[in-house]
């Protein structure tokens, strides 16, 4: 059955490098209906109707959105605050890239949304610092959006008023992490806060907060104009509702975004992706990010929803799915994602910064052939110790691929040790310094 | 405190108006840190000298090491000169894949440097990068502002042969 996209109805066919479609375009395809029908209903009524819709979290933990956006107290002494997720730092994932870079005003016009359901005044987008020309588009997408009377004093003239600012980090992905967020924009280093309390109560400024990813809030338009029920309708059940896209990178002929009902399988992402690189074997492949648990060739059947993935060991996570085919060594691989959370640990918590750091170290030392007998287990004790003992889930992010590798793929492990190198025919790949 | 009455500091005029133009959209004066940053960096070339990160302590009222302190925490800030342009080379997985490692030792000798270090003629720095969110043109680089993506050894010398 072919399946007409949501999320990139306006982009799907637009050349690369395109330029993002304006406010113009955007009204004449219907934007801002969206918001204009939200504007005509309570806003108890819109958060029930994504509620109903079973919108689930695209930032990584897959939290009901209706459900985050109801605990925002009514009353309130200080403004409340909608900060949206664009730091998009997790390895594999580029989908938030591409809907700003193509259709901007679809996230404007859901955060616009999710401001009236909740209250807020002011929006921040929260950009990572290295989307320098995305920050641009969206500073001059809400130019458009201001001139239009789209916000600012008085959204679409139904009275309520809305203030939207893009914010740029500068470098480090703990910024995606809500509460590392929430401190980098206050102006302090990216380190998570202790939670409870939680930001829809305590977030931006003391203020209660809204903290979503951009994909989840360019959902809400079509939630609001299409309806629930509509919505509802897409994917594999009623826990996991809904377009999605997928981000496939690595070894496949079309790496790139595709839009699918969420529970798409690798099979059917390859087909779209034209195939395996050079038509090689599919060795393991990460389905949601350098935070997922790698899974074996056999698993490409597998729907890639929420709760599938997590049945199967690993999760769906930020649907960046990472492709390793028969040439690949997979300790090699995910020595450099351990590396990357070794650099990208805040440093608060003990088992994240040494867990972090030692894994790094033992697959470093088994990838360059001096691993020591028991060095898989080793790995899976560490990661016991970092699971569930840190203040946020970059320890587990670490433990997902770490901890994953040592119990299914151990044999690849035993070889190095065994044979005192790597054994794939891969080119100098491993810096020396490791 | 009114514009006006503001004391002046060792940021130059944009930098300051610049950040008088945020100001009426954040409750705090802190918050104004990392866009300041942002501006001072520019300002000074690509990096943050002391004189920089005192001027932005002084403009915001912030203890100066509050302010080293977040300089020191950021990947996008840097306290030592950099080069004219700013290379960075992702390594992470998706590009490690299809050839990231290759990328680095392709530029880095081009230039004759290693990490962190500034080619001779000060017109490049280059560093190796966790992800740049652009997976899908790897093995990728950004150049000061820009992505350059599928890259093959010899495209990513050309580009950096290239700049001025
Ligand atoms: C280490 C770490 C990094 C994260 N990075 C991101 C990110 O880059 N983008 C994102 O949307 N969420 C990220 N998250 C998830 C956020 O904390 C948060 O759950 C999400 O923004 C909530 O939005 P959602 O409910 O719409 O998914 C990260 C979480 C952790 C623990
Ligand atoms: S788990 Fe790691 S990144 Fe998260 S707060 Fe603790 S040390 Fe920082
Ligand atoms: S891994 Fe290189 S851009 Fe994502």
């Amino acid at each position: 059955m072919s399946y007409e996209p949501v999320l990139l109805r306006r982009s799907a066919g637009a050349a690369p490098g395109a330029p993002p479609v304006g406010i113009g375009a955007y009204r004449d395809d219907g934007g801002y209906e969206g918001l204009a029908k939200a504007l005509t209903m309570a806003p108890a009524e819109i958060i029930e109707e994504v509620k109903a819709s079973g919108l689930r979290g695209r930032g990584g933990a897959g939290f009901p959105a209706g459900v985050k956006w109801s605990f925002i107290p009514k009353e309130s002494d200080k403004p409340k605050y909608l900060v949206c997720n664009a730091d998009e730092s997790e390895p594999g994932t580029f989908k938030d890239r591409l809907l700003i870079e193509t259709d901007p005003h679809q996230l404007l016009e859901g955060c616009a949304i999710c401001c009236y359901a909740v209250g807020a005044p002011v929006c921040y987008i929260y950009i990572r610092g290295e989307y320098v020309r995305q920050a641009e588009i969206l500073e001059s997408a809400i130019r458009e959006a201001y001139q239009a009377g789209v916000l600012g004093e008085s959204v679409l003239g139904k009275g309520f008023k809305l203030d939207m600012r893009v914010h740029r980090g500068a470098g480090a992905y703990i910024c995606g992490e809500e509460t590392g967020m929430l401190e980098s924009l206050e102006g302090r280093r990216g380190q998570p806060r202790v939670k409870p309390p939680f930001p829809a109560i305590i977030g931006a400024f003391g203020a209660p907060t809204v903290i979503n990813n951009v994909e989840t809030l360019c959902n809400v338009p079509h939630i609001i104009q299409r309806g629930a029920d509509w919505f509802a309708g897409i994917g594999t059940d009623e826990r996991n509702t809904g377009p999605k896209l997928y981000c496939i990178s690595g070894h496949v002929e079309k790496p790139g975004v595709y839009e699918f009902p969420i529970g798409a399988s690798l099979d059917t992402l390859l087909e779209a992706a034209g195939g395996m690189l050079a038509g090689r074997a599919l060795k393991a492949f990460i389905p949601g990010g350098a935070s997922a648990a790698l899974l074996p060739a056999d698993k490409s059947h597998l729907p890639m929803d929420f709760d599938n993935l997590a049945k199967a060991g690993s999760m769906l996570g930020s649907a960046a799915v990472v492709v390793m085919d028969e040439t690949t060594c997979l300790v090699r691989s995910v020595y450099r994602l351990a590396k990357f959370f070794a650099h990208e640990s805040c440093g608060q918590c003990t088992p994240c910064r040494e867990g972090t750091n030692w894994s790094q170290l033992v697959l470093g030392r088994i990838e360059k052939g001096h691993g020591r007998p028991g060095d898989a287990e080793l790995l899976v004790r560490m990661t016991a110790n970092m699971s569930g003992t840190a203040l946020c889930a970059l320890a587990d992010a670490c433990v997902g691929p770490v901890r994953s590798l040592a119990q299914n793929f151990r044999p690849e492990i035993e070889e190095h040790i065994n044979s005192g190198r790597c054994p794939l025919p891969y080119r100098r790949v491993f810096e020396e310094t490791a | 405190m009114a514009e006006s009455a503001r004391r002046a500091t060792g940021l130059p005029e944009d930098v300051r108006s610049a950040i008088a133009e945020l100001r009426k959209h954040y409750p705090t004066e802190e918050a104004l840190l990392l866009p300041a940053l942002h501006f001072a960096q520019k300002h000074w070339g690509g990096w943050l000298p002391e004189e920089a990160i005192l001027a932005v302590a002084q403009e915001l009222q912030l203890p100066a090491a509050r302010v080293y302190g977040v300089v020191t925490f950021y990947d996008l800030f840097h306290q030592n000169p950099v080069g004219r342009h700013r290379v960075r080379v992702c390594t992470n997985l998706s590009c490690a894949l299809r050839g990231g490692n290759e990328i680095l030792e392709a530029v880095q000798g081009r230039l004759g440097v290693r990490e962190n270090e500034v080619s001779g003629d000060g017109k490049c720095s280059v560093v190796e990068f966790e992800c740049l969110g652009a997976c899908e043109q790897a093995p990728m680089m950004m150049v000061d502002d820009e992505y350059h993506g599928r890259l093959t050894p010899e495209r990513a010398r050309r580009i950096v042969e290239e700049l001025d």
